[in-house]
């Protein structure tokens, strides 16, 4: 059957998961063409890694980068930002030849995934 | 991430409040095309009569970070000193094809990607060493992108003053209040880089927020 792979990961696993190791999880199953979904997300600092590491990965002809779709993170106030844990919301990432955001507030997101690379 | 690390970035934005610097390291930032570097040299058109760099139509024409130390604005008896930070734009992708639509060689967009690639790592390296950052957005585009998302996710985790700057409202579809829904908890200036419109409010922000 053809299709395109999704992996959900719980919050659970992210949990156990080191930073970088989610962050190169994510872009090895992303490289190779799967669309992952996070249960948790991932904190701005985690994004921000996911990115630089993404723009060292890009090759020019088979990967040229990845599409994120999440949410803004909610203003967490004052003891917020103390005993916060920063976590994120629910993230989808795959290719960015595969996966595209049509439309996208703070509270709904739609997006496509095509099947040819 | 170690403890001490982690607990430093926590308690950042307190240790920032007690401690106001003389001098100002502020950044530029947003998405390719936003109108980072038309900003940036408005700004010091307007206050040194110099310029910072040369802009297109054609993303990532900035592909290194730029800085200029010692800008002082002045507006209505306050005034501040920043040394600014001119970032290449932001993105999740670089697609040399995209190029090439402007006409470039392959070889040429190729080159362009590779440096685009560099720069976004750069910019997002300069995030620890601001005090505070001007996060333009391009106000006829939709503001909710996973980097516009990133960077104000960024900022907020790092504790940095923040201000938003919505950019191009001389165009005609531009809509700043589309921003100012999107990041409530932030102040918007809506403005346009180019033609210099709202400018002033834009000074009395900056020296009220980054002074």
């Amino acid at each position: 059957m053809e299709g395109v792979q999704l992996n959900l990961i719980s919050k659970d696993r992210l949990d156990k998961m080191a930073s970088m190791e989610k962050i190169r999880m994510i872009l090895e199953e992303v490289k190779r063409g799967k669309i992952v979904v996070l249960e948790s997300g991932l904190t701005p600092e985690e994004e921000a890694k996911l990115i630089e590491l993404t723009m060292l990965e890009i090759d020019h002809d088979k990967f040229v980068g990845i599409e994120v779709e999440s949410y803004p993170q909610k203003s967490k106030g004052f003891f917020g930002k103390i005993f916060g844990s920063g976590g994120g919301r629910l993230t989808v990432i795959g290719p960015a030849n595969r996966l595209k955001t049509l439309q996208k507030s703070d509270e709904f997101i739609e997006a496509l995934v095509s099947l040819g690379r | 991430m170690s403890v001490i690390v982690k607990i430093k970035k926590k308690f950042s934005f307190l240790f920032k409040w007690f401690t106001k610097k003389d001098r100002m390291k502020i950044g530029i930032y947003g998405p390719p095309n936003a109108g980072k570097t038309t900003l940036a040299n408005r700004i010091l058109r307007d206050w040194t009569g110099d310029i910072m760099g040369s802009v297109s139509d054609v993303p990532h024409e900035t592909r290194r970070a730029r800085l200029r130390e010692g800008v002082k604005i002045e507006v209505d008896g306050k005034s501040v000193m920043l040394d600014i930070v001119d970032t290449p734009g932001l993105a999740t992708k670089i697609d040399f094809h995209e190029f090439m639509k402007f006409g470039m060689s392959e070889e040429e967009a190729k080159r362009r990607a590779k440096e685009a690639t560099e720069g976004v790592i750069e910019a997002i390296k300069w995030l620890d060493d601001l005090d505070g950052v001007l996060m333009v957005m391009d106000a006829t585009e939709d503001p909710y992108t996973q980097v516009n998302v990133t960077i104000v996710g960024n900022i907020e985790a790092r504790g940095l003053p923040l201000l938003i700057v919505a950019n191009k409202i001389d165009l005609p579809n531009a809509s700043p209040a589309r921003i100012r829904a999107a990041f409530p908890q932030h102040p918007v200036v809506p403005i346009s880089a180019l033609k210099g419109l709202n400018i002033d409010t834009l000074y009395r922000e900056i020296a009220e927020r980054f002074g």
